[in-house]
């Protein structure tokens, strides 16, 4: 038997926004229920329309927000978020943000960032933390130079490499990844997203790896949920899925993939010019 | 004449370490109606220069370029004050991350309004209508209640939908769009291009789009300038550069794509490059 390191049974989140005077408080389900299950060492890609609750999704399965319904287990204990969650499993269970700015210090410099889990978890003498932290800043692209350099000194890009790096740094066993290379140009993802695979191969890693763009699922994956309106419309094998879409809206997410052939950018440019 | 024209743009940040250069003799030019793109690595100095010609870098930098021209107006040695009235109103510029570019303390309609009251002589009835009619243009459903939303409250392809709803609010004469698509999965990332797309046919709009993204280029673009370690390495208008790139990162870029991928391993875009140089002999 495999292990299964997540698991959900029906998780629902409902978002009240407050009423005011003259407007009544408004309840929105964000998530309607979704099960699923994830074995150590597998990658599960989600996928779905904007605004279909998938960071919702994350933030729950991360503790960071209780569910309003449902079951989440975690290595086959049952969590309740709500309740407190220890340390260690805080450790274990790491998310890198879909705004990876809102979630660094600014006032804290990169260097410290990526020292501080060491720091915490591990007694380490200063110059050992120093230099995993130096390693783990060159596996994602950036350079010792970066260092000392604060948040906000960096590209779009860079900040995105930064989340991932420190996530990575407190060796969790579950990671959450949403839409972690969605600024990355295609030299820096490829470098990234091999990082990622050979982690997952080395220590057996377990990714929940949020995405728009299809062609990364398909590479990443090993089983795709697609989502829609808070709901999983599809769940299966990335070949399956891939093969054999069954819900409306996944043939339509397919089918919108932007043409990069030739014909297609000359009919394009005729309609600009017939319509100047 | 071109409606932007930039020089010679050269950008240095101060930091403790010392001098940081961070754009090293950039020259561009949009016209009128027109769709440049531009692609390049991270950190290649893409964000930064399109916040110089907004006036948006930190005290830190210096900007230095021969010249950076709007309208036929040197918008380098403008006033501050004279900047504001075009910034905003003549050029809208969508932000690269825009969780984190809207202002959490505001209500999202509230920010467009002000945007609209700054910019405009609309009365408030017809700034809401103009707010509401933006929001539809983006595709935020329930719109009536999301302009009372704050930042928080909406998903990222949300906030990015909102900012991109600000930026077209008073019908900018350039667009400056930068990775504008990042948050939205393909089919609502196909409305908003072919939006974009219509409003710049129509009104003669002018774009100018940072993208990592080969299918955005595709879909949108006129002229194409491809940066690689700070340099502009290869430039050209759209077809040609699908049809034959000409610089070897440019053909990485062409050819890299997941769903190229042989085994396990992603190629990277230095094997296209060692690749290329054993082919050419390293002439690449
Ligand atoms: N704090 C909140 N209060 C009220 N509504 C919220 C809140 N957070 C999210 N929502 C709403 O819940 C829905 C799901 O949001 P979520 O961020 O999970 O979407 P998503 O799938 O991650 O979208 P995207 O791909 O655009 O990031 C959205 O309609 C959003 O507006
Ligand atoms: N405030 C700042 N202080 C110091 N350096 C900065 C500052 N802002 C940006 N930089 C540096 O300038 C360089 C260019 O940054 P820029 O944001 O323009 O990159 P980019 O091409 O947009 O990359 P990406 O595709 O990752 O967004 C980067 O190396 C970055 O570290
Ligand atoms: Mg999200
Ligand atoms: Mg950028």
């Amino acid at each position: 038997m495999s292990e299964i390191v997540l698991e959900t049974r029906n998780l629902v989140r409902d978002y009240t926004t407050a009423g005011g005077m003259f407007r009544q408080a408004k309840t929105v389900r964000a998530v309607k229920g979704i099960s699923l299950k994830v074995e150590k060492g597998k990658t599960l890609a989600i996928v779905g329309e904007s605004g279909c609750g998938k960071s919702t999704l994350a933030r729950m399965i991360t503790m960071i927000d209780p569910p309003t319904a449902g079951d989440l287990i975690i290595d086959g204990q049952k969590v309740d978020t709500a309740k407190g969650v220890s340390p260690e499993l805080r450790r274990k269970v790491q998310i890198v943000f879909q705004n990876p700015y809102g979630s660094l210090n600014p006032r804290q410099k990169i260097g410290d960032v990526l020292m501080e889990p060491l720091i915490i978890n591990s007694d380490l003498p200063a110059s050992e933390r120093r230099h995993r932290a130096m390693e783990m800043l060159k596996k994602v692209g950036l350079a010792p130079e970066h260092f000392n350099r604060y948040p906000h000194m960096f590209s779009g890009g860079q900040r995105q490499r930064i989340a991932i790096a420190r996530a990575l740094m407190l060796n969790p066993r579950l990671l959450v990844l949403d839409e972690p290379v969605s600024a990355l140009d295609l030299s820096v993802q490829a470098q990234v997203l091999n990082l990622l695979a050979d982690l997952q191969d080395e220590f057996g890693l377990t990714y929940v790896f949020i995405s728009h763009d299809l062609s990364v699922v398909r590479y990443i994956a090993d089983e795709v949920m697609v989502m829609y309106f808070g709901e999983a419309v599809e769940y299966g094998t990335r070949d399956d899925v891939f093969s054999n879409p069954q819900h409306e809206y996944t043939k339509t997410l397919f089918a919108a993939t932007p043409r990069t052939d030739v014909e297609s950018i000359r009919a394009r440019l005729a309609r600009k010019t017939a319509a100047a | 004449m071109a409606l932007l024209e930039i020089k010679n743009l050269c950008l240095t940040f101060d930091t403790v370490g010392g001098k940081l250069k961070a754009v090293d003799g950039i020259s561009l030019h949009v016209d009128r109606g027109e769709v440049l793109a531009i692609v390049g690595e991270s950190g290649s100095g893409k964000s930064v220069s399109m916040l110089a010609v907004m006036g948006l870098l930190p005290w830190t930098a210096t900007i230095t370029a021969d010249y950076i021209r709007f309208d036929g107006k040197d918008i380098l040695n403008l006033s501050p004050s004279d900047r504001r009235k075009i910034i905003g109103k003549d050029i809208g510029m969508i932000f690269q991350e825009p969780m984190a570019s809207l202002n959490p303390c505001f209500t999202v309609g509230f920010q467009i309004e002000e945007t609209l009251r700054q910019h405009t002589d609309l009365d408030r009835a017809a700034r809401r209508r103009r707010a509401v009619e933006l929001f539809r243009m983006v595709g935020i459903p329930n719109t009536e209640d999301r302009l009372s939303s704050y930042p928080h409250q909406m998903s990222g392809g949300q906030c990015q939908r909102v900012m991109i709803a600000m930026a077209l609010a008073c019908n900018p004469k350039l667009l400056i769009a930068d990775e504008p698509t990042t948050a939205l999965d393909v089919t609502i990332q196909k409305q908003i291009l072919e939006l974009l797309v219509n409003l710049q046919i129509e009104t003669g709009m002018a774009m100018i789009l940072i993208t990592h993204d080969m299918g955005v280029v595709a879909e949108t673009a006129d002229r194409v300038a491809v940066q690689y370690k700070g340099r502009r390495v290869e430039e050209s208008d759209v077809l040609s550069l699908f049809e034959s790139p000409k610089h070897p990162y440019t053909r990485a870029l062409l050819s890299a794509l997941p769903e190229n991928a042989t085994g396990d391993r992603l190629p990277s875009v230095s094997d296209y490059f060692l690749e290329e140089e054993a082919v050419t002999g390293g002439a690449a």
